[in-house]
């Protein structure tokens, strides 16, 4: 009797078995789906970076046999600086071109020509010029700068056999491009406009130089008020502060400021920073201020969680010794916190470089192209000259936009990477 | 003086003041030890009290100075303005006041300054120059006076280093309530613009209208411009695309937690999960940027392949990028919470032969269940307030739909482009961003309360 039950019982067990068996596979793969889900994720993205963005690094530029002619520059010959410098450079590089193909004649054709090359190999050439004004009247061979449209074909980013209404260039500019090639006169080089300068509406000279500069001046400002702010608060809620209602609302207080919105953050700071202190708008320091404010609460929850760490053995050594309650926190407490706070600050430092919504909302969407000095001049920051690059029509904008986002995250990588490093050095195990 | 060189003044002698006082009281351990009374703190305190009575009253000084400073040069410059100028409006006289302070820092000028304008800059740049001096002479001799009263306190029995102490507490108790003024300050100011709004556009107009159309007429007789703020289109665009988000974010993140905390090996765990925290720490403006350059022409072409229209600002490629953005935030979240379910809770379900699955989904899940509410409730609100994900992939028109092929707009869209580029203050269209600011302040607000309430209460239960 009892058998027969025990039989019967074992028999339903194992007439369902194989279903249960078959959906703890099934499970566990969807789990494993979902985790692949991010990894995909992670590699189409990179990949697609990396295939849009290493290009830009290199830039075409065309070999062409400059004279360096004295009654273009200099009629005078009093090599004056100030007419080196205001000379018609551009006009140079037209005759270079003329020379390199001169059976093109008429005025249509001749424009197509000249706009192989970019206004920034007029700009080049004045550089070289006024730094050695003894090279005047001498021909020169110099790799000088092409224009994008240019750029995108001799890259391959744009294809030469659509129809010629499909593309910028024309099929005669094709041709002469593909004539300079033949000659060995055509190649990529390293791109020095993109590190060294500023924003601009030709891309091949536009850079992200003063972006970084303005995001440098921002950071600056964040640590400069967000660290002795966070580790200060830190140090008082978790060493001196009663337990009572007031320090309980600091705490939701901070916890909730860490979830806010961050343009919430950039409506005060329109509302409070620029519209009644009068702050100028576009300006790191403002940019600092409200990126201060929304890091203050991660260095605050990190900073405190370095506190905890710190063993109550050596806060009781310190006072039995006689030490008083301020001599223990600095002397003893915060010298052990301090790896775990910079961590922190690090980490949050990392945030604000690359948050971008609120700085939106203080102006800091400017065309810039020169390179701020001060935190109080109008710059922008990295990620705001991306999305302001991610909205320009222009093809060659697209591999800009992709190179400075692998900048960005380069930097990322290299605050995220310290961090990681000052916890791996000091961490401490009591 | 400048300001910075007035500063850096101060800073010396603030330094002075330190070595003063440290000195005097170094002297008097060396003349303790002759036989008078011992001094009650290291030397370093009375530097220390020295230096800050010196900095403190002198910083003070130089801030009050600084917030009374344009009301006065204000009142000296309309002073010296001819009195039919004098009886324009306040705004107008602001103006005029702002053509004289242009005059003197050197701003862009639009021809010829008028006469009376010059005169009015000379009288603003004349009363500047004497306020600057006196303020100069008056932070140094208060600075050098309070110093003389410190020092003459360095005594033997004088408790310097309770008071420096003191002090320093105080400044940690300035310093936490930072928190508190931000959360203020934020509230305040955005409550007080969107109030300003509130007197053009009626609360119950904003919150329950069906059309918007934020342009208000720059001329009367303007035709089709009346502006209509109606931000029924715009909730409903953020809960379609936040939908979206949380319809991927949810279960992926919930599974891969489940499957990085219960199935994983120790090893893939290892470099699993810092990869996916990687996507964490990849800015949003990068997310936007793939999602405008890349999901949004796929999701087109793929609708094009199968024959029917997806737009390519699709409520859909936004939502999809944002929720792989939230991922590893859900997923963060729910392994703390699965992790801090006991160990013998699982057990007793292996012990009465539940598969793993089974015990994950009837006894682990049920019993993480508050927690991981908690931490969906704070990815919505992080989904709501996302703003560059939609900024460069969600639409800008107000569509009152819920086809997450269609283009639609979302809260904080609508902030960005209504306060970006020039700007009329005033103008209800610019106010309205406050509003909105303020809708998405509150909401926020509250599911992040709601979450940590929820998230604490459940980590009491198990500890």
């Amino acid at each position: 009797m009892t058998d027969g039950r025990a039989m019967s019982t074992r028999d339903r067990v194992g007439a369902r078995l194989g279903r249960r068996h078959r959906n703890e596979v099934a499970f566990r793969l969807l789990g494993l789906a979902a985790t692949l889900v991010g990894l995909v994720f992670l590699a189409v993205f990179f990949f697609t970076l990396v295939v849009n963005g290493v290009p830009a690094f290199q830039q075409t530029r065309i070999l062409l046999d400059v004279e360096l002619a004295a009654d273009t520059i200099d009629p005078d010959g009093e090599r004056d600086p100030e007419t080196l410098r205001t000379a018609s450079y551009q006009s140079l590089v037209r005759d270079a071109l003329d020379e390199r193909f001169p059976n093109v004649t008429s005025r249509g054709e001749r424009r197509a020509l000249y706009s192989l090359m970019s206004a920034g190999a007029g700009l080049e050439l004045r550089d070289i010029v006024t730094s050695n004004p003894e090279l005047i009247g001498q021909t020169l061979s110099l790799w000088l700068l092409a224009d994008d449209d240019v750029d995108m074909a001799v890259k391959g980013n744009v294809r030469r056999d659509l129809p010629e209404s499909a593309r910028q260039l024309t099929d005669r500019q094709i041709e002469w491009i593909e004539a300079l090639e033949a000659d060995g006169r055509v190649d990529l080089k390293f791109n020095r406009f993109f590190f060294t300068s500023g924003d601009s509406r030709d891309p091949e000279l536009a850079g992200i130089w003063s972006a970084t500069v303005g995001s440098f001046f921002m950071l600056l400002v964040t640590l400069v008020i967000s660290f002795p702010l966070g580790v200060a608060t830190a140090m008082y809620l978790e060493e001196f502060a009663p337990r009572n209602r007031w320090t309980d609302m600091i705490e939701v207080n901070i916890n909730n400021l860490a979830a806010v919105p961050s343009i919430v953050f950039g409506l005060l700071g329109l509302a409070l920073f620029i519209n009644l202190f009068g702050l100028p708008r576009s300006a790191p320091l403002v940019g600092g201020l409200v990126l201060s404010l929304m890091t203050l609460p991660v260095i605050i929850i990190a900073s405190r969680a370095a506190l905890t760490a710190v063993p109550p053995s050596i806060r009781e050594a310190a006072l039995g010794v006689g030490a008083s309650k301020m001599q223990m926190v600095f002397h003893h407490v915060l010298p052990l916190a301090m790896p775990g706070m910079l961590t922190g600050t690090i980490i949050g430092m990392a945030r604000a470089l690359g948050e971008s919504a609120p700085l939106l909302m203080i102006g800091m969407v400017a065309f810039i192209v020169d390179v701020p000095e001060s935190p109080l001049d109008p710059s922008t920051a990295l990620p705001v000259q991306v999305f302001l690059w991610a909205d320009s029509p222009e093809r060659a904008f697209v591999e800009r936009t992709s190179a400075a986002i692998l900048v960005l995250l380069a930097f990322l990588l290299l605050m995220n990477l310290a961090a990681i490093l000052l916890r791996k050095r000091f961490e401490r195990r009591y | 003086m400048a300001s910075s060189t007035l500063l850096i003044a101060l800073i010396g002698l603030t330094a002075f003041a330190y070595f003063l006082g440290r000195q005097r009281a170094i002297v008097g351990v060396v003349a303790a030890k002759k036989g008078t009374r011992p001094f009650h703190s290291l030397p370093g305190y009375y530097g220390g009290y020295v230096a800050l009575w010196c900095v403190l009253p002198a910083l003070a000084l130089f801030a009050i100075w600084h917030a009374v400073e344009p009301v006065v040069l204000r009142a000296a410059v309309v002073d010296a303005l001819p009195a039919d100028m004098q009886q324009l409006s306040e705004g107008r006289l602001g103006l005029v006041f702002n053509d004289v302070r242009n005059l003197v820092e050197g701003g862009v000028q639009l021809g010829e300054p008028d006469p009376t304008i010059a005169a009015a800059a000379e009288r603003y740049s004349e009363v500047r120059q004497t306020s600057r001096r006196l303020l100069a002479g008056t932070v140094l001799v208060l600075g050098v006076a309070t110093l003389g009263w410190a020092v003459r306190r360095v005594r033997p029995d004088f408790r310097a280093r309770n008071r420096v102490e003191k002090s320093i507490e105080y400044l940690f108790v300035a310093a936490s309530t930072v928190a508190i003024l931000t959360t203020i300050g934020i509230f305040v100011s955005v409550l007080f613009e969107a109030l300003r709004f509130f007197q053009q556009v009626s609360p119950f107009e904003f919150l329950f209208g069906l059309n918007w159309s934020p342009q208000t007429a720059i001329r009367e007789d303007q035709v089709g411009s009346s502006g209509a703020f109606g931000a029924i289109p715009l909730f409903t665009g953020t809960l379609l695309i936040s939908g979206i988000a949380m319809a991927v974010a949810a279960p992926v993140g919930l599974m891969s937690a489940i499957y990085l905390s219960e199935y994983a090996s120790r090893r893939v765990r290892a470099w699993v999960k810092p990869l996916l925290e990687l996507l964490a720490g990849i800015p949003t403006v990068v997310y936007g940027y793939f999602a405008a350059l890349t999901v949004g022409p796929f999701l087109r072409g793929l609708g094009d392949s199968l024959g029917f229209e997806v737009a390519s600002e699709s409520a859909l490629g936004a939502g999809l990028v944002m929720g792989i953005m939230i991922i590893p935030f859900v997923s963060s979240l729910s392994d703390d919470v699965i992790n801090a379910v006991p160990q013998a809770l699982r057990d007793g379900s292996y012990g009465l032969g539940a598969t793993q699955s089974e015990t994950i989904r009837q006894v682990i899940l049920p019993a993480a269940l508050p927690g991981i509410v908690g931490a969906l409730l704070l990815a919505v609100s992080r989904a709501i307030g996302e703003t560059m994900i939609v900024v460069m992939a969600a639409g800008l028109a107000a569509n009152l739909t819920a086809n997450p092929f269609e283009a639609v707009t979302t809260v904080t869209v609508q902030i960005v482009t209504l306060l970006v580029g020039d700007q009329e203050f005033d103008s209800a269209k610019t106010l309205a961003a406050f509003a909105l600011g303020l809708v998405l302040f509150l909401v926020t607000l509250a599911l992040n309360v709601i979450a940590l309430r929820v998230v604490r209460h459940y980590r009491e239960q198990y500890d």
